[in-house]
């Protein structure tokens, strides 16, 4: 996944979610999508495209275009835009770890 | 189909009028026809009222949103207690979480069949996320657009964003999808997204609109008839203002660039159709993300799916036909909101009482002077803000345009000039471009301009080419058992969706 910046983590440590990308454990706030505690944890890429091997992350950002697709709690293709994080989440993505990395 | 196919079983809902979407128009559609007497079924993609424009963080987590950053609040509270007193009173049955994959007309009434919109993620609150039919004699269809998208080299790069994706990010998450921000694209969309990225602490380099602000001279009569609109302009310069945000006209990414993220993007000036006017060349560098928004797409499948009949409107879009009540070419079958044409939030909801109310059988609305004057003024917006004619020249042949199958520019012109396939649905079978996840939402209209060529029609593609891109089998994808429960599958090209 691209580490990238780090927008805005979670404020208040107390009530955040903790979840758990590729093995990686992070926290977002109650009420973020998967997708958002994601990007605010610097994530932006997650899922690998068929044909070409490209990363992708949010685009439409409402459940049309099904770029961020990524596996949920053994789940897979789930659109993290639209999935709640949950405490304890297991999230898995297809963009491999040795072509994450600078832009 | 039969009758038999009709009956809901245990899983059913029975209603007098069934509405689809809880956004302005469906909210105002569910609230009309509920306090008209009728029994009323909503069906909703999201896990809470409001839709995408007042889409606000879970009210789980924030029970009573202050309504910062939004327009029209105070109707959307107005609306959101009057749903809420219905469902109390039982009349409304408010079922989220559930997409509609399935609209089929019987004699006299339409059925919905519906998937849940996040798979296996247990119930909440309402404990709808199960899968529901709905079945009514009449049926309110609301389910507003997406923005519209033109391809651009790189625009496939993790950070790029369908510009109403980074107001969504914000409004639902209270946080910012990165830091450096460029918006670019066309119309007045473009102002309250950037002044939403500065207002969370995001730093906008720059709003690129292709069109002028002389493109409005004609127009300003249009304008002046909805008044609340320059209020709303003056709010948005006072915030570029505040923040520094450069609004430049006549401007255009070029290329988006980075390897595996953006990093930043080209610019160019164009003229007045859209050229590139050499020389005007320009960089940003350490920008994180740029937001895109071509004006908007309604979400035709559901509509095309029950017969309705379309026409183009003054964007381009294909949008339903419907009388004075809202009613489509189909009886019983009512459109309110973006589906109608694009004019937003404002008409969505005079649409959607409208609709609501004649779905009903109540007393009928005629169409008012307010909604009249908000038509004007969409039109008015259309034509100051069009699709640069000369769009296609942006493209380089490796340029993404179907992004879910990767399929090129060049492989799409190649189709075109060699196999001469020219509409949309042509190119779909010779490329593959509109076939994978999406279905051509994000491509349709790019892909049905592509097939017109670069001559007068390469920004206006026909109704025909947009209406064979919008026509979905499956309105949502669904699992395979939710087929096959089916009692009697419908004659259509069921397909199952595989990555």
């Amino acid at each position: 996944m691209n580490a990238h910046h780090n927008a805005s983590p979670p404020s208040s440590a107390e009530d955040a979610v903790t979840l758990t990308v590729d093995g990686r454990v992070l926290t977002a706030a109650p009420g973020q999508s998967v997708g958002a505690a994601l990007a605010t944890n610097g994530i932006t890429a997650w899922r690998s495209t068929r044909k070409n091997g490209r990363p992708r992350g949010l685009f439409c950002g409402i459940g049309v275009c099904f770029d961020c697709l990524v596996e949920v709690d053994d789940v897979p293709n789930q659109r993290a835009c639209l999935v709640e994080a949950c405490d304890g989440m297991q999230i898995i993505g297809t963009y491999p770890q040795n072509e994450r990395g600078q832009a | 189909m039969s009758p038999a196919g009709n009956r809901p079983g245990n899983d059913g809902v029975n209603a007098d009028v069934a509405v689809v979407g809880a956004g302005p128009a469906g909210l105002a559609a569910a609230v009309a026809a509920a306090e008209a007497g009728a029994a009323v079924a909503v069906v909703d993609a999201g896990s809470q009222p409001g839709g995408q424009f007042w889409r606000h963080r879970p009210e789980t987590i924030v029970p009573e949103p202050d309504g910062r950053g939004h327009h029209g609040w105070r109707t959307y509270v107005d609306l959101r207690s009057r749903f809420d007193a219905a469902r109390a009173a039982g009349r409304i049955t408010y079922l989220p979480g559930l997409q509609v994959w399935m609209a089929q007309n019987y004699d006299g009434g339409f059925t919905l069949r519906t998937t849940p919109t996040v798979a296996g993620v247990p119930p909440r609150d309402n404990g709808s996320s199960v899968a529901r039919t709905v079945v009514a004699p009449r049926l309110v269809l609301c389910p507003g657009g997406y923005d519209r998208q033109l391809p651009v080299p790189g625009w496939e790069l993790p950070g790029a964003m369908a510009a109403g994706g980074i107001q969504a990010f914000i409004k639902g998450n209270a946080a910012l999808p990165g830091k450096r921000f460029v918006i670019a694209g066309t119309g007045p969309f473009l102002l309250p997204v950037a002044a939403g990225v500065a207002e969370a602490g995001g730093q906008v380099l720059a709003v690129l609109e292709s069109s002028s602000g002389s493109a409005w001279l004609p127009h300003l009569r249009a304008a002046a008839g909805v008044p609340g609109k320059a209020l709303e302009g003056a709010e948005y310069a006072s915030i570029f203002a505040r923040h520094r945000i450069p609004y430049r006209q006549r401007s255009i990414v070029t290329e988006v660039l980075g390897t595996n993220h953006v990093t930043g993007v080209r610019t160019a000036k164009v003229d007045s159709v859209g050229r590139v006017r050499p020389g005007t060349e320009r960089i940003y560098q350490g920008v994180d993300v740029v937001g895109f928004g071509w004006g908007f797409t309604p979400q035709m499948e559901l509509p095309l799916s029950l017969g309705a009949e379309t026409r183009l409107d003054a964007d381009g879009s294909l949008v339903g036909v419907v009388d004075e009540h809202q009613q489509s070419s189909v009886r019983g079958l009512y459109l309110a909101g973006e589906v109608t044409g694009v004019g937003g939030a404002s008409l969505a909801v005079l649409e959607g009482l409208a609709a609501g109310t004649a779905a009903a059988r109540g007393r009928a609305l005629s169409s008012s002077k307010t909604m009249w004057r908000h038509r004007k003024f969409a039109q008015a917006m259309h034509k100051a803000h069009p699709i640069p004619p000369s769009w296609q020249e942006w493209l380089t042949p490796d340029t993404a345009v179907c992004r879910c199958e990767e399929v090129t520019a060049g492989q799409i012109a190649d189709a075109r000039d060699l196999l001469d396939a020219r509409d949309a649905r042509s190119l779909k079978s010779f490329t593959r471009a509109g076939m994978g996840w999406c279905q051509g939402r994000v491509c349709g209209f790019a892909t049905a301009c592509l097939g017109e060529g670069t001559g007068n029609q390469g920004a206006a593609p026909s109704v025909g080419s947009l209406a064979g891109s919008a026509k979905r089998p499956l309105a949502a994808p669904v699992a395979i058992g939710e087929l096959t429960a089916l009692a009697e599958p419908a004659e259509t090209n069921l397909q199952t969706k595989k990555n």
